[in-house]
């Protein structure tokens, strides 16, 4: 519900039963937390799905419940949990949730109502995709690409109940993105506060914006080639299934096209990239701009680079398929315009450098995450240099390299946003500061863990060690350094997902043993930090909207009391954008 | 330096809060851009799918045409209910109303008479790619169409509510009449693709005709 008068604001009593307040909720916040917990515990399954198969690479035949039928399950359940369940949900559905009516100016999403059935939806994705570690043969275990032909067919692991559960639960999840997603962009249009024109929104703002709007454009590809492969599975049909023999017997199918299935699972799985990615991009601009004091170099251009970059992103999909076959001028045109990108990318790479020079950089928690993250997308960005070239793809495509790139861009990198936005607005949502040595201690195991864990994969990757595989053992061509090698990146790994407990056990405890925090313990100039009360009341602002009167940037501003300028102090305070100053 | 005036958002209401009829039509234009991806995508990989070897044509069942002009004149009496209902004349827009929404409705049974007859002929969804697209696009329009009769229902019943200011409550009328154009548009283009797009044509607009 939205509030087209005072009036609507009366009858909007704020919930008082525990069941409306904090389960069957409309308020943004609660949903937010609500997918963010989940995101959060789903996530976990899939930390834990990592180290299994971890274990089978570094110490092949060691522990006997992983064989090769599980292994593949766990990549495959590994991939999709981290891609879809926990990046995409935690980014739209946890930080678009909470920040989008805060940074904005406005009391909720629009329809709320809409929001609540969003994370109820998802919630369902959730327990069907679990559901299938339970269904006879276990999950799918096709790859979370989920190709046919192999994905339905006998001899892949769970290809019967796995694979059906898996689509089903993909579907759910899109209807429940959908919902979310028209509920974000109609909110970013239509309920900001006065003066808060879109050349004034924080830049986490856009980059949820933008990345939403992907996603209602990319995942209808995910449900129509979804609902095709699941006809195929259950019904017989041959969208996909081209006429094969399958354990001796013919298989009923004929003339379906899996290269069908290809194109439409990427025209959605590269959007999806900068889904995830561009939330990342705009939240770092607001922690490095806070963290160094410093207004973000370049506002208009990062505001541009997001949108270019998310129009670009629904033309480079093909890029996946070069090893599938494909028109040499395709493959030409699919290698350029990916390379394209690299230009908007790398302009906002160089305006967060630029940001931090000569800023007064404090190296608090979010920002030493936020600074992590600059390296390790630079690192995993210059390896898709690499691999956006057709002629050094194909090489590299069945490698560890392709592992290590992208974990590295789209696992590691945006994953660091995730922790530095948690550690960065935690105070708002709980009222209670994170504990900061185990901020420290989580900040530095994980940082340099990850890189133990994946530089060396590039590594493997150029000494030609093969993904998918099961087992390495009797490959004459790896050497035994690479057998210790993959001994020693599962140690970290395991030490690395051992060590993400101290960053649950830190949202727990200081939950209750936290300092308490003040209204705006950063000094940063954005709406969320001006609520009457830390965390914010229903309705998020009390009974007058706030009014806006200068972008969320404005630090060490010539003549200001304080080293910032909230967005909503009088215009007379200054500190107006640089479009503004004459 | 800076601007003393304030560039206020164009969206929202005088006191400063949004405005919900706005949001909601908003918010269907984006829903209209979702499932045009959507269908876009469909006909995209039908049109792909019908390059395969194995491709047969359907012959359509004459029950579309009767489809098509129930659509059509659902379309022209939800657009009527719109005007009437912006106009205030309560007298007028009931039948309007209600005619649109058992148009619609009649539509989909309209459709299920036509899979019936597909189904008598032995043309089944598994039979033949060209059969199941033209089930499972159907189907989805249909489905559609039901969720714009479940949003009809919405209006229905805040209309029919003793207290209703008929202005108050007509842009949930409008709404439901742009929907209801749209379902038609996405039909008119599904019918055209399914009865009209052959292997040849695809090949031609691919280059290789």
């Amino acid at each position: 519900m939205a509030y087209a008068d005072t009036d609507d604001l009366h009858e909007h009593h704020e919930p008082q039963s525990f069941i409306t307040k904090y389960v069957w909720s409309q308020d943004h916040k609660v949903i937010a937390v609500q997918y963010g917990g989940t995101a959060i515990l789903v996530g976990i399954v899939g930390l834990v799905l990592s180290n299994l198969m971890r274990l089978q690479i570094g110490f092949p035949g060691v522990f006997e419940f992983i064989n090769a039928e599980r292994y593949y399950q766990f990549v495959t359940m590994h991939g999709m949990i981290m891609v879809i369940y926990l990046l995409t949900a935690l980014f739209l559905g946890g930080f678009g949730n909470y920040l989008i009516p805060l940074m904005i100016g406005a009391r909720d999403m629009v329809f709320p109502y809409m929001n609540m059935l969003s994370f109820w939806v998802y919630l369902l994705s959730v327990i069907v995709l679990m559901a299938s570690f339970f269904v006879p043969g276990g999950p799918t275990g096709a790859g979370w690409t989920l190709y046919p032909p192999q994905a339905i067919l006998p001899g892949t692991p769970g290809w019967d109940w796995g694979i059906i559960l898996m689509l089903v639960s993909l579907l759910i999840f899109i209807v429940a993105t959908t919902m979310g997603g028209l509920n974000y962009v109609t909110t970013v249009l239509q309920a900001r506060c006065e003066g808060m024109t879109l050349l004034r929104m924080p830049l986490s703002v856009w980059g949820i914006f933008v990345a939403t709007i992907l996603a209602l454009l990319a995942f209808p590809a995910l449900f129509v080639s979804g609902v095709m492969m699941l006809l195929d599975k259950t019904l017989g049909t041959s969208f996909f299934m081209p006429a094969l023999v399958s354990m001796g017997q013919v298989s009923g199918h004929k003339g379906g096209s899996p290269l069908l299935f290809q194109h439409l699972f990427w025209f959605f799985g590269h959007p999806e990239v900068y889904i995830v990615a561009l939330p990342a991009f705009g939240v770092v601009s607001d922690l490095i701009s806070v963290h160094a004091r410093k207004a973000i170099f370049g506002y208009r251009t990062m505001v541009w680079a997001i949108v270019i970059i998310g129009a670009l992103s629904f033309v480079v999909w093909a890029h996946h398929m070069f090893v599938s076959g494909m028109n040499p001028w395709f493959g030409f045109f699919f290698a350029t315009s990916t390379l394209i990108i690299a230009v908007p990318t790398a302009i906002k790479v160089y305006n967060w450098v630029l940001t931090l020079w000569r800023g007064d950089i404090h190296l608090t928690v979010p920002m030493l995450f936020t600074l992590a993250f600059l390296l390790t997308f630079l690192s995993g960005g210059l390896t898709g240099l690499f691999l956006g070239n057709v002629s050094v793809d194909i090489p590299l495509s069945g490698t560890y390299f392709v592992v290590a790139h992208f974990h590295m861009v789209m696992g590691v990198a945006p994953l660091l946003v995730v922790f530095g936005g948690i550690y960065h607005w935690y105070p708002k949502i709980t009222g209670r500061m994170l504990n900061d040595t185990m901020g420290k201690t989580h900040f530095w195991i994980t940082f340099l863990g990850t890189y133990l864990i994946y530089f060396p994969m590039h590594y493997l990757g150029v000494l030609g060690m093969p993904r998918r595989y099961y087992n390495y053992e009797g490959y004459t061509f790896i050497p035994p350094s690479a057998h210790s090698l993959n001994q020693f990146i599962t140690v970290v790994a395991l030490f690395l997902g051992a060590a993400q407990m101290i960053y649950v056990f830190n949202l727990l405890w200081s939950l209750k043993y936290g300092e308490k925090a003040p209204s705006n313990p950063w000094r940063a100039c954005s709406l969320e930090w001006f609520t009457p009360q830390t965390p914010p009341k229903h309705l998020n602002w009390g009974p007058k909207l706030p009014s806006v009167h200068r972008w969320a940037y404005a630090f060490n501003m010539p003549g200001s009391r304080e080293d910032f300028i909230p967005q909503n102090a009088p215009a007379s305070a200054g500190g107006a954008e640089p479009s503004q100053e004459h | 330096m800076s601007s003393s005036t304030l560039p206020a958002s164009p969206m929202v209401h005088a006191t400063g809060e949004p405005d919900h009829r706005r949001a909601a039509g908003t918010a269907l234009w984006l829903f209209i851009g979702v499932a045009t991806t959507f269908f876009s995508l469909f006909i995209v990989a039908y049109a792909m799918r019908m390059d395969a070897p194995d491709w047969s044509p359907i012959a359509m069942p004459w029950q579309l045409w009767l489809s098509t002009a129930l659509l059509v004149a659902g379309s022209l009496f939800m657009q009527r209910a719109g005007t009437t209902a912006t106009a205030g004349n309560s007298a007028q827009l009931r039948p309007m109303l209600v005619a649109g929404g058992a148009a619609a409705a009649a539509f989909v049974g309209s459709q299920l008479w036509g899979w019936q007859a597909l189904i008598d002929a032995r043309v089944l969804l598994a039979g033949n790619p060209a059969a199941s697209f033209f089930y499972v696009l159907t189907a989805l329009h249909g489905l559609h169409v039901l969720g714009g009769l479940v949003a009809w229902s919405i209006a229905a019943q805040a209309l029919s509510a003793p207290a209703a200011e008929l202005p108050a409550a007509a842009w949930r009328v409008q709404l439901c009449a742009r929907y209801w154009h749209f379902l038609l548009v996405v039909w008119a283009v599904l019918f055209a693709a399914l009865a009209l797009l052959t292997p040849e044509i695809v090949r031609f607009i691919c280059g290789r005709g």
